[in-house]
């Protein structure tokens, strides 16, 4: 499974305090963000990653721990529409 | 009939007459309404016969809620004024649409936000009689460009213990008893606040006021203000982008606070040591 | 009395407009947004020189229909993530299907629940999927369920939790209860990929369904609307084949009825042999038009007889006895 974030245009990300407020142009919708999901999207990009290569990443810039639990995450990402899974 | 407040324009024409000659005399002083409204609200009886037989009042217009209940032809005021709510609601798209009362003071607006009896137009209408322009009690207009306020002075619609609070000088709407909200009474905006219809102002302040409570003042950030803003906003969804750059820029510019009052005489002095 | 006929005549000749004053807007407006044409009327009437005060609301309802078109198409695109892996076609009709394809029909149009069309052995797979992705039923009602499956010809409506829209999934155009039986697998044979994963039925198809879903399934509510979708199909692809792909779908009356009625109405191409008017045609255009230019709803006898035949339609009469006693009972409790 690839899991692959929304061309770059697709969004426009307000950093506000506690969380970051994301248009996403193709739905109209507003989502609001908070850590790891705005660094799961940039990493993911329009080409996609599985998991595996996600969490590896991930990893590299980010100080991940077994309580981050990635998968979940992506999950909502999916249900949210930002993700797409193929 | 036609009226025009602020930027849009109504048309409102009903089965009886009664509704219509008081909604003529609460909206005097108000510019006539353009020659093609923006919006037209009906109040038609809800079966034919019920035109004579214990009048029953339909709120129907451009845009109608399926569960918006009927009201008695006594209450036929407030069902036009709650059918114009309705349209700006659910189809004005020119502004982003807050539900809230703003007052405006030496060009700085302070806008004030929250559930239905947190008392945002009491003291909407304590502040105008205390010299603030009234920009609206209902709705706060949010320009999608520059993010001033366009006034909405609609008239003020004040319940229960808030009408003797208030009552003297202006002009009143009829004492609309026994509503589903108790007793309603509608005071007219002054003069102050009808002149400048068409005069913006940018906001300064966001309050999120509570009655009830014990005096309390809390500084409330952005990223909480984004999200209770969203959800006292009509128009929010429907705008897309426009409205999302609309709010983000209000809630990182403008300070947001929460107030706690037990009382209108303290919200006052609150709402003066507040705004400095 | 002003009736409709003020909206299908702007609709057809936008410079009719230029002779009207602020009454004649006013009804003119207002009946568009009763009729569901607010964006389709700002999309026909751009770029003609208008009042200003038309203009700001012909540039609300425009982007109301952008926004509309928006939601609607991302909708279309989270039910195909959601069902892609069941590797079935997945056809969208109607105001969907329009505004993917590009269509006239779909230019400023107003669209509400996603409409799907799939294979009916694909029905449980889809429901289970759709399940499984946010959609929940709309009224957890065993009658109504019951109903549905049995009689309709679309399971019933299922709503998003997170997102809040509808989605009706069908198998076929009709309900298996109503005297015309389209060839449902001919529709999903013929269907046209969009290359995006998902489809559209073909022309000839399309118009068939836009006919179908004015006359004959429905009581007219909407018809204004629906009958300019059968106008913009027909003239962006000409009648060729339909009459033999309505024959095929047992849909041939309604669709010459609806050519000859957009004729009528927006002037419509459409070979001569639709033209010729029954008995009930003046009817049906009368309640097409039955709306004033306070957005009321008029002509109510016409109405109900509409109403009344459109369950005739749907159903048998003892069926239809049933259907509107429970509703009836079900009303008063």
């Amino acid at each position: 499974m690839i899991y692959r974030a929304p061309p770059a245009d697709a969004l426009l990300a307000e950093p506000i305090d506690a969380f970051t407020a994301v248009y996403h142009r193709p739905s109209g919708q507003t989502h609001l963000l908070v850590e790891p999901a705005p660094e799961i999207l940039d990493a993911l990009g329009r080409d996609g990653l599985t998991l595996a290569k996600l969490r590896a990443a991930l990893a590299e810039r980010y100080d991940l721990t077994e309580a981050d639990d990635l998968a979940e995450r992506l999950e909502e990402l999916v249900a949210a529409g930002l993700v797409s899974a193929a | 009939m036609k009226v025009r407040v602020g930027p849009a324009s109504f048309r409102v024409g009903s089965a009886w007459s009664q509704p219509l000659a008081q909604l003529r005399a609460l909206y005097a002083d108000y510019p006539p309404g353009d020659s093609v409204p923006d919006f037209t609200v009906r109040l038609e009886p809800t079966r034919p016969w019920r035109r004579w037989v214990r009048p029953s009042v339909a709120i129907a217009g451009d845009y109608m809620l399926p569960e918006a209940a009927p009201l008695p032809l006594a209450h036929a005021l407030l069902a036009a004024e709650m059918a114009m709510n309705l349209q700006v609601a659910l189809g004005w798209r020119r502004h982003l649409l807050l539900h809230a009362a703003a007052v405006e003071k030496d060009g700085r607006a302070l806008v004030m936000t929250g559930e239905s009896g947190a008392g945002k137009s009491t003291l909407a209408a304590m502040l105008m009689r205390r010299g603030w322009r009234l920009l609206g009690d209902e709705f706060a207009l949010v320009d999608l460009h520059n993010g001033s306020l366009h006034p909405f002075p609609r008239p003020i619609s004040l319940k229960n213990d808030s009408i003797a609070a208030l009552a003297g000088e202006g002009r009143w709407g009829p004492e609309l008893v026994g509503t589903p909200k108790g007793t309603i009474r509608h005071l007219v905006p002054d003069a102050l606040a009808l002149a400048g219809m068409n005069r913006q102002a940018m906001p300064a302040m966001l309050l999120f006021p509570r009655y009830g409570f014990a005096p309390a003042t809390r500084a409330v950030p952005a990223s909480e203000a984004f999200v209770r803003l969203t959800a006292a906003s009509t128009n929010y969804a429907n705008l897309g982008e426009p409205g999302f750059r609309a709010l983000t820029r209000l809630v990182r510019e403008v300070p947001t606070v929460a107030v706690d009052y037990p009382d209108g005489a303290s919200a006052l002095a609150m709402v003066d040591e507040i705004w400095g | 009395m002003t009736d409709a006929r003020l909206l299908a005549a702007a609709l057809r000749n936008p410079a009719s407009t230029t002779a009207l004053d602020g009454e004649g807007w006013t009804a003119l407006l207002t009946m568009a947004r009763a009729e569901q044409l607010a964006g389709t009327l700002a999309w026909r009437l751009a770029g003609l020189p208008l009042p200003a005060e038309v203009q700001d609301w012909l540039a609300d309802a425009q982007a109301g229909a952008v926004q509309a078109r928006r939601t609607a198409l991302w909708e279309a695109e989270m039910a195909r993530r959601v069902l892609a892996p069941l590797g079935t076609p997945l056809i969208m009709l109607k105001g969907t299907a329009y505004a993917a394809a590009g269509l006239m029909a779909g230019q400023g149009r107003q669209i509400g629940d996603l409409d799907l069309l799939v294979s009916r052995d694909q029905l449980a797979a889809v429901e289970r999927a759709l399940l499984g992705g946010g959609w929940e039923w709309v009224k957890p009602d065993a009658y109504d369920d019951h109903y549905y499956r049995t009689w309709m010809h679309e399971l019933p409506p299922l709503i998003h939790r997170e997102r809040d829209r509808m989605i009706d999934v069908h198998h076929t155009i009709l309900p298996p209860t109503a005297r015309p039986s389209p060839d449902a697998a001919a529709l999903v044979a013929s269907a046209e990929p969009l290359g995006n994963g998902l489809s559209i039925l073909s022309h000839a198809d399309m118009v068939v369904h836009a006919a179908a879903h004015l006359l004959a399934d429905g009581d007219l509510a909407g018809g204004l609307r629906n009958l300019w979708d059968v106008h913009c199909l027909l003239t962006e692809f000409g009648g060729e084949g339909v009459d033999e792909r309505a024959v095929c779908h047992g849909l041939l009356p309604q669709v010459m009825r609806a050519g000859r009625q957009a004729h009528a109405l927006f002037g419509t191409e459409v070979p001569e042999s639709w033209r010729k008017w029954d008995s009930l045609d003046r009817l049906i255009q009368r309640r097409v038009l039955a709306r004033d230019g306070w957005g009321r709803a008029v002509r109510p006898a016409t109405r109900a007889a509409f109403y009344v035949r459109s369950h005739w339609l749907r159903m048998p009469p003892g069926l239809l006895a049933r259907h509107l006693w429970i509703k009836w009972r079900r009303g008063r409790a």
